[in-house]
């Protein structure tokens, strides 16, 4: 800890750690906002419902999974094995739409998420491996399992219409997709912030002996956002799926780690105990912003990754100064 | 920049035998002024220590001579020659050394690789072995205490650790030491050999400052003593003229006797709240005790004797191998939420590693134990947790800002923070380990009384306590511990300070 001085020898507030506290609680809206403004001066396209719904819908999947990650990270977790869970759901409830209803096959590929998501917490508590490490080998078994079952190829549904209809029925003109996503992110957000599992959530990140001896059952905690986040990963890969009405096990490997710069640009600590599903939607629309963007311009996409990669630095650099004591 | 700057000024004449002199000394934190207009001078040979209560601003000043950070008004005087430093670097480069309240080593390597870190006798880039043990035994010879080169400083107790930090010191010729509350987390004998240890660095002709919250210790080891109050100097005279009240007084600015509440010994027929039958843990064996309602008990011990681990395996925060937990009647499932569920709560050695959500608000920390209870449907009543979290710092006189981080308090405020935690859970017994640690006097005295008026109220105490005068000050009931077993038991009059340290360290002891 950085505390080391005699504690009540701690200086009142300056300037400093005023502006500090300011950009480590809500930092991200600013430049969300200015990118938002900007965006609509220099190209009126982007301001049209149509774009900005397509944002929304384009989106739905990787919110869905950051909004769950943001979870586990704040328990003091971390899941690199979204992505795969992602593709191979996606495959599973393609196939399964196709042999026995697009509701088996949803219902399945989520489960088979959910079980993947409670494997990853098992893991790393009950055998104690590195979250990072455990979830990462996951990435591989569950990749690989997917390759397996689809032999690596590409599941087109074309002739299966009625599985297009669980991700793009439009409703007041936004996707069932970008619905479910909101849903999805005001549920998780309220899960977080007003519920005693959401408290545990925060403390079992914060401090975890702290939160054992005040009674939580902190494995208990990081198992569920596991299963949480396993689920969402499926159900993000489901909606996918289904608004292409195609699937490929390997969809998922990029997804990772556009989840995690969503979340980690939103101003959510990867050091756990602090951060909001709020600060995360905005963070992953922030992100989708700056690509609409380049897109709308015409700029070349390699420089939306370089732009991206030094986002990604600034919001960790920010988190570090913002933690600093002065 | 070069490393010192020693300025161009003609020194000022140093007075006979002033090592370092504290010249005007301001120093302020944002906008709080820790230090103000302090000057002190520290007489060669001598053992020099800053009292104050936390906030005084004694460790500003220690970490100023250190050159932890540079004063912003005022100088320091080196045997007359006026210095600047901006680093403990060039601190240590004439001689000053800092050892601090949190031991700085590299508990991976060994004890002579720590002495000599960075300064490792090297040819071509490699370190040479044989010449790296020669120094150490020299040093070691002539520090006046035994550390065996080859240690890994990671499995050593904490005296040892920093024995390693002050042999560092001595490696870089240090003439000037500064100790910053060294014995806060040190067990009697411990101290005691600190004490002969600092005494050793005098009698060679170095110097050494002591921050120190402990008067007993100030007064029996320094030479002068300066009191701070405020950031400003009360006084600096002889240590032969000060005792602990002055010297409370001064820290005060009035006079306030250190004296405990009246003790209210609960009727022998109170029932018993907490029963412990042949407990076993690590570090524990077969440990048995009682304590009735209304009943303090405090467990005493040397360091390592197995207090902390008895604690927390009642509590269940460790694991017990054997032996059965009562209290009141439920049977204690050796997990803190089983014991919080019957009512024995903890209030754990370290605050900060085992206790806060340092950078969550005061209001989740309070009600952190209790959310079963302030929850309905799995959510948290936000009204009812308010309304309950600020009753509760009321009752422990805390300050009662809900949406302040702990972060931002003082030690204090931290400590009364977890004892509202506490409280929220209607404690029948309440485990209290070091309950007064880096705390400061005026909050210390909040302390005492509201773990006596806990036990007025019905509370069995289980108090575990360094501080010898806090335990003979509070305990009704004393048990003592050695090796990891209960050894002794002493009660009422016959709680003494001699009694205690006898059966501590296993002597036959007539009062027992």
């Amino acid at each position: 800890m950085t505390e080391t001085t005699s504690a009540a020898e701690a200086p009142a507030p300056s300037a400093t750690s005023r502006a500090r506290a300011l950009i480590g609680r809500g930092g991200i809206v600013i430049p969300f906002v200015i990118a938002f403004v900007v965006l609509s001066l220099i190209s009126p396209p982007f301001l049209r419902f149509q774009n900005l719904a397509n944002i929304l819908d384009q989106q739905s999947g990787i919110i869905i999974v950051a909004a769950a990650g943001t979870l586990v990270l704040i328990a003091g977790g971390i899941d690199l094995s979204v992505g795969a869970i992602y593709g191979l759901a996606g495959a599973t409830a393609a196939q399964l739409a196709v042999s026995f209803g697009p509701p088996v096959g949803i219902i399945a590929a989520i489960l088979v998420g959910l079980m993947i998501g409670l494997s990853n917490g098992v893991i790393v508590t009950r055998f104690r491996i590195n979250p990072l490490i455990g979830t990462l080998a996951m990435t591989f078994v569950v990749g690989g399992i997917g390759a397996i079952a689809t032999h690596g190829n590409l599941i087109v549904v074309f002739d299966h219409p009625e599985f297009k209809v669980f991700a793009a029925t439009k409703i007041a003109g936004i996707s069932s997709a970008a619905w479910m996503m909101i849903a999805f992110a005001i549920a998780t957000a309220i899960l977080l912030s007003r519920t005693t599992f959401g408290r545990y959530v925060y403390a079992t990140g914060g401090n975890a002996e702290a939160a054992r001896l005040g009674g939580v059952r902190i494995n208990t905690v990081r198992v569920a956002t596991y299963a949480l986040s396993g689920a969402a990963a499926a159900l993000a890969g489901t909606l996918d799926a289904s608004r292409v009405l195609s699937a490929q096990a390997s969809a998922g490997d990029f997804l990772t780690f556009t989840v995690l710069t969503g979340i980690i640009v939103g101003g959510t600590s990867i050091m756990g105990g602090e951060g909001s599903v709020q600060r995360t939607v905005i963070g992953c629309l922030f992100v989708a912003l700056v690509a609409n963007g380049f897109n709308l311009l015409g700029l070349d996409p390699y420089y939306q990754q370089i732009t991206l990669g030094i986002i990604l630095l600034l919001a960790v650099g920010t988190d570090a100064w913002s933690r600093r004591q002065a | 920049m070069a490393g010192l700057t020693s300025n161009q000024a003609a020194p000022a004449v140093a007075p006979d035998g002033a090592h370092l002199e504290i010249l005007e000394v301001g120093k302020s934190f944002g906008g709080t002024r820790a230090l103000d207009d302090v000057s002190v001078t520290i007489t060669a040979g001598s053992v020099h220590a800053f009292v104050g209560e936390n906030g005084a601003g004694k460790s500003t000043l220690g970490k100023i001579v250190a050159g932890v950070f540079p004063p912003d008004q005022g100088q320091l005087a080196l045997r007359g020659e006026i210095v600047t430093f901006r680093s403990p670097r060039e601190a240590l480069a004439r001689g000053i050394a800092l050892v601090a309240q949190e031991v700085a080593v590299v508990p991976r390597r060994t004890v002579a690789e720590n002495v000599f870190l960075g300064t490792e006798p090297r040819r071509f880039g490699f370190v040479q072995r044989r010449r790296l043990l020669e120094r150490f035994d020299r040093l070691v010879a002539g520090a006046g205490f035994e550390l065996p080169a080859d240690a890994i400083v990671g499995s050593l107790p904490l005296a040892k650790q920093q024995q390693v930090e002050i042999l560092r010191a001595l490696a870089r010729d240090a003439e000037l030491i500064v100790f910053d509350e060294p014995t806060a987390a040190l067990s009697a004998i411990e101290v005691q050999r600190f004490h002969e240890i600092v005494r050793t660095l005098t009698r060679s002709g170095r110097s050494v400052i002591l921050v120190s919250h402990f008067l007993g210790e100030v007064l029996a080891l320094a030479d002068t003593i300066t009191v701070l109050r405020d950031g400003k100097l009360v006084k600096t005279g002889p240590a032969a003229d000060e005792t602990e009240d002055t010297l409370v007084a001064a820290m005060l600015g009035r006079s306030v006797s250190r004296t405990y509440p009246p003790k209210q010994v609960p009727p022998a027929d109170a029932p018993v709240a907490l029963t412990v039958r042949d407990l076993t843990a690590a570090g524990v064996s077969g440990a048995s005790l009682e304590i009735r309602a209304g009943e303090i008990v405090a467990l005493a011990g040397l360091v390592g004797a197995g207090r902390t681990e008895l604690a927390r395996a009642i509590f269940g925060a460790s694991p017990a191998t054997a032996g059965e937990m009562t209290a009141g009647t439920s049977r204690l499932t050796g997990t803190p939420l089983g014991s919080l569920r019957a009512n024995v709560s903890m209030i754990p050695e370290s605050r900060k590693d085992d206790g806060l959500l340092l950078r969550r608000p005061v209001r989740e920390n309070v009600s952190l134990a209790s959310l079963p209870s302030l929850g309905r449907f799995g959510f948290v009543r936000r009204g009812v947790e308010a309304t309950r979290a600020r009753d509760a710092l009321r009752k422990v006189a805390a300050a009662d800002n809900l949406e302040a981080t702990p972060v931002t308090l003082s030690g204090g405020n931290q400590q009364k923070l977890m004892f509202a935690r506490a409280l929220l859970n209607k404690p029948a017994v309440l485990i209290a380990d070091e309950p007064t640690r880096g705390v400061d006097i005026g909050a210390k005295r909040d302390i005492y009384e509201l773990i006596v008026g806990l036990a007025a109220g019905g509370v069995a105490i289980l108090l575990i306590s360094n501080e010898i005068e806090e335990v003979l000050g509070l305990a009704h009931r004393v048990v003592v511990m050695r090796g990891g077993r209960v050894v002794a038991e002493v009660s009422g009059d016959n709680i003494t300070e001699e009694a205690i340290l006898a059966a501590s360290f296993g002597r036959a002891s007539s009062a027992a």
